[in-house]
């Protein structure tokens, strides 16, 4: 009887870790495109939690599922089930395994935000302790080129800046297989860099700079979103990533430094000034946004409600 | 049984009211100082502000069901989501499990009152106060709050009607007079459970649901000051011109997160550990076998108190963080997962081999607990930070933390007022009106939910108005599924109030359970105990066939008693 139910638990253990495997190796497919080395990391990461998260789901609600259709009382029958009040065999089982789990994890979970080294907030303020010395499993794959691009968030805005090209443009322009440093920086509020695509993210606290560091991989069109909640406008504060090979973002930064400065198309303004126009509003107050930038490259502009009409072609300066 | 009160005195029993006090519906109205009134108070009224809660959720839906920003002007949808959050929380699952404490732990401990029975009424009178005040805002220029529930400074300071008494301002009160009230709760509550037990009721002869609610109300009291605090620290700033918060004038935003999570994380357990408790009583009664390893669930909660409190900044994995303290408290959260994970394998392990009857407590007990192991798994992947960089305030968050105060919250609450709903009223309720409800609760809160993960993973972000048409598909289904769960309510409300007035008058023990609340008559007399139980078991003697008191007649009063037959 014991050898039978010990069997009978190997089995469908086994069973299920194939299962919770499998669904592992299937949760890639249910994230954005893997544009970055980053995204590459974050993504074996997930499909590791995906695959025990699935073996402990699928355990705990079979055994309940199977309680519920084995285990039930007849109509009449009063009586109570065994008076099992504990196992200290199996409560010492059951909290050791957990814990070995999800210090496992969290050990995996370290090593990987340590490849993606991203150099988060208020990292240069920790650099008293000569870290960067200290850590030479930078992978290999990263090439030693850093471009350097600076990142403005306005109230609701993106502007990016590209110091050494004398460049300014509202859509993010990046060489792939190249280090980039992001310098962020917040005009009024806070406000979140989020790249789905590069699984990157960072809180722009006003008055206090942040970085961030990626590296992109694939070449192609995706989008910047504000992922911190910064007011009125906040869902319409977004914009264009564009990876681009090397030779084709150097064009770029040629092509767009020719160009004079101009204002750009801004959902934000557009929004606000339209509403401003109707004789009755049907919402509250907004806070006034900040003027729509002033850049040498700004993107086509994409309404985000089919509402805004497409602005005037001088809006469009590519 | 002797343990059980035999179930015959079925007619509802005369109430014996406190000198002065109605005795009729009407007590609900007054000033009353009973716990068993007081409770139905806050149960009432946070339902009324859960239905509020969820129309304002519905027209969110309706938004969110189209691309576009064309159903509400975004200044309304803001508004909408800070005050979906803030109502759901401060106005319906703090008060709504206030009131099941309050009705239960004094019957369950052996006790005839709270410990302050004055405080506890003027602690559930503030409720109406501050959800009035709160409501009040969509009056005021400039309409409600619009910085969501977490008020994030600056957004929550720059006030562009100019007016001094805004939206903000009015938000910034209630919240302050609402962590007042839970205070005061938690005092009475700790005391109550700590000085009131009755004679032979030790800790280790408490019910897990009273362990639960213990801890959860310590958390109340060392957490809600900072919330508090930072509460009123930021209404200076929004009011007499302070920087406490303001980075423009050299404030620190992120001190602000800190307080605000300090109290705001552990609050999650407030609200999920009195839930386990719901589970830890309803599991037992309907598999008809002892709550497995009780003394380590009990104990188990402590130690969620305990951890609640090192995790908070796991909500700021993304903001200003720098990297050494994102590990740090990856490793103490992946820790909590541990005590909580004890619970689980314990229900599950009381479920195996029972005799399970399912009932509607039952069904919603279980349904409660599958969401919960679905919440707790995206819990332990949102810990880990890479992969919460990836999905912090995504729809991914909205997703889990919705199966955890929808699935697990909502649903444990359900199960509860099933199950103490024919002690509490005297009457039965209709099954199959109940098991109607539990399905379509069911069902509509995974067709809500659920499709909120894939929306996150894909990187919608959260407390948006509009968004990109890639993401239409799931947010129609979850918009269907938030339009089921509206309706859900329906056959709960119709159950509720017809059985009431009409049901079926309920035995004091329908459901064979062993506690002290099902010992006495339903409802219970006013002053619950004719004489105080002597206490001379564990709970959870099921199967056991052993005596839960040793004065069970002088108990309930000997002209309660009721006569044996001949």
């Amino acid at each position: 009887m014991k050898t039978r139910t010990f069997l009978t638990l190997a089995i469908a253990a086994i069973v299920l870790a194939a299962i919770s495997w499998w669904i592992g190796q299937m949760s890639y497919s249910w994230m954005p495109p893997e544009a970055s080395i980053e995204a590459k990391l974050v993504d074996d990461l997930f499909s590791l939690l995906v695959a025990v998260a699935s073996f402990i789901f699928l355990g705990v609600t079979g055994t309940l599922l199977y309680s519920a259709v084995f285990s039930r009382a007849a109509k009449y029958d009063t009586s109570d089930g065994p008076p099992i009040e504990g196992n200290v065999a199996v409560e010492v089982v059951w909290t050791v395994i957990p814990f070995v789990i999800v210090m496992g994890i969290a050990f995996y979970s370290y090593q990987i935000y340590d490849q993606m080294d991203v150099h988060g907030p208020m990292e240069h303020r920790h650099a008293a302790v000569p870290t960067d010395a200290a850590a030479p499993q930078v992978p290999t794959e990263r090439p030693a080129e850093v471009e350097e691009i600076e990142v403005l968030a306005w109230q609701w805005a993106w502007e990016f800046r590209y110091p050494n090209a004398n460049v300014s443009s509202t859509e993010l322009h990046v060489p792939s297989d190249r280090r980039i440093r992001l310098a962020l920086k917040a005009d009024s509020v806070i406000h979140g860099f989020y790249v789905p695509a590069f699984r990157l993210k960072q809180d722009i606290i006003p008055r206090t700079d942040a970085q961030l560091e990626f590296t992109p991989i694939l070449e192609g069109t995706y989008r910047l979103r504000d992922s911190q909640y910064s007011g009125t406008y906040f869902a319409a504060m977004q914009a264009d990533v564009v990876v681009q090979s090397p030779e084709d973002y150097d064009q770029w930064l040629t092509l767009a430094a020719s160009q004079p400065p101009a204002t750009a198309y801004n959902q934000a303004v557009y929004e606000y000034e339209r509403a401003a126009k109707k004789p009755i509003s049907a919402g509250w107050k907004s806070v006034p946004p900040a003027p729509a930038p002033m850049v040498n490259y700004a993107a086509d502009p994409q309404p985000v409600s089919p509402q805004a009409a497409i602005p005037t072609p001088e809006d469009k300066q590519s | 049984m002797t343990t059980n009160a035999p179930t015959g005195a079925i007619a509802p029993n005369v109430e014996q009211p406190a000198p002065g006090a109605p005795n009729n519906w009407r007590r609900f109205f007054s000033f009353s100082t009973d716990h068993k009134v007081i409770g139905i108070q806050y149960i009432v009224t946070a339902f009324l502000f859960f239905l509020i809660g969820g129309l304002f959720a519905m027209i969110m839906r309706g938004e969110l069901i189209t691309p576009d920003a064309d159903l509400v002007d975004r200044t309304v949808y803001n508004a909408l989501f800070t005050m979906h959050g803030t109502v759901m929380l401060f106005m319906w699952t703090f008060p709504v499990l206030n009131g099941l404490a309050n009705y239960l732990v004094p019957l369950m401990i052996g006790a005839r009152d709270m410990a302050f029975p004055r405080l506890n009424a003027i602690a559930f009178w503030m409720v109406p106060v501050f959800g009035i005040i709160l409501m009040s805002s969509f009056l005021v220029p400039g309409g409600p709050a619009q910085a969501g529930w977490w008020s994030y400074p600056p957004v929550s300071l720059q006030n562009p009607g100019g007016n001094l008494v805004n939206g903000q301002f009015l938000w910034l009160v209630a919240v302050a007079l609402s962590g007042v009230s839970s205070i005061m709760g938690a005092v009475n509550i700790v005391t109550t459970i700590i000085k009131m037990r009755a004679p032979g009721m030790g800790f280790f002869r408490m019910p897990a649901f009273v362990w639960t609610v213990l801890s959860a109300q310590m958390i109340q009291l060392f957490g809600l000051p900072a919330l508090t605090a930072g509460a009123v620290m930021l209404l200076f700033d929004l009011t007499t011109g302070t920087s406490f918060f303001d980075p423009i004038k050299g404030g620190s935003p992120v001190l602000y997160q800190h307080f605000f999570w300090f109290y705001s994380h552990p609050a999650v357990y407030v609200i999920i550990l009195p839930v386990f408790g719901i589970f830890s009583e309803v599991f037992p009664v309907y598999a008809r076998k002892p709550l497995f390893g009780y003394k380590v669930v009990a104990v188990s909660s402590l130690i969620i108190t305990g951890l609640s409190a090192i995790v908070w900044v796991h909500h700021m994995f993304a903001s200003g963080t720098p990297g050494w303290m994102r590990m740090l408290f990856m490793f103490s959260t992946m820790l909590i997962s541990v005590p909580t994970g004890i619970k689980v394998f314990a229900w599950v392990a009381t479920v195996w081999g029972g005799k399970l009857r399912l009932t509607t407590p039952m069904l919603f007990a279980l349904g409660g607990l599958v969401m919960f192991v679905f919440s707790g798994i995206t819990g332990i992947m949102l810990a880990a930070v890479p992969f919460d960089i990836h999905v912090n305030n995504t729809y991914f968050v909205v997703g889990h933390f919705h199966y955890v105060i929808y699935g697990a919250t909502v649903m444990g609450v359900y199960a509860a007022i099933y199950h103490w709903f024919p002690k509490m009223t005297g009457r039965m309720y209709y099954e199959g009106l109940g098991k109607l409800h539990f399905a379509l609760t069911f069902i509509g809160a995974n067709l809500n939910f659920f499709p909120m993960h894939p929306l996150g993973l894909q990187g919608m972000p959260r407390r948006v108005a509009s968004y990109d048409p890639e993401f239409a598909f799931w947010n129609v289904i979850a918009s269907l599924g938030g339009f089921l769960l509206g309706m859900s309510t329906l056959p709960f409300i119709l159950n509720m109030v017809s059985s009431w007035v009409q049901g079926k008058p309920a035995p004091d023990n329908p459901w064979r359970a062993i506690g002290l609340e099902w010992l006495v008559s339903s409802p219970p007399p006013t002053e619950n105990f004719e004489e105080l139980p002597n206490v001379i078991a564990e709970p959870y003697g099921y199967g056991k066939d052993e005596p839960l008191v040793s004065n069970a007649s002088a108990m309930i009063g000997t002209e309660l008693a009721p006569t044996p037959s001949p």
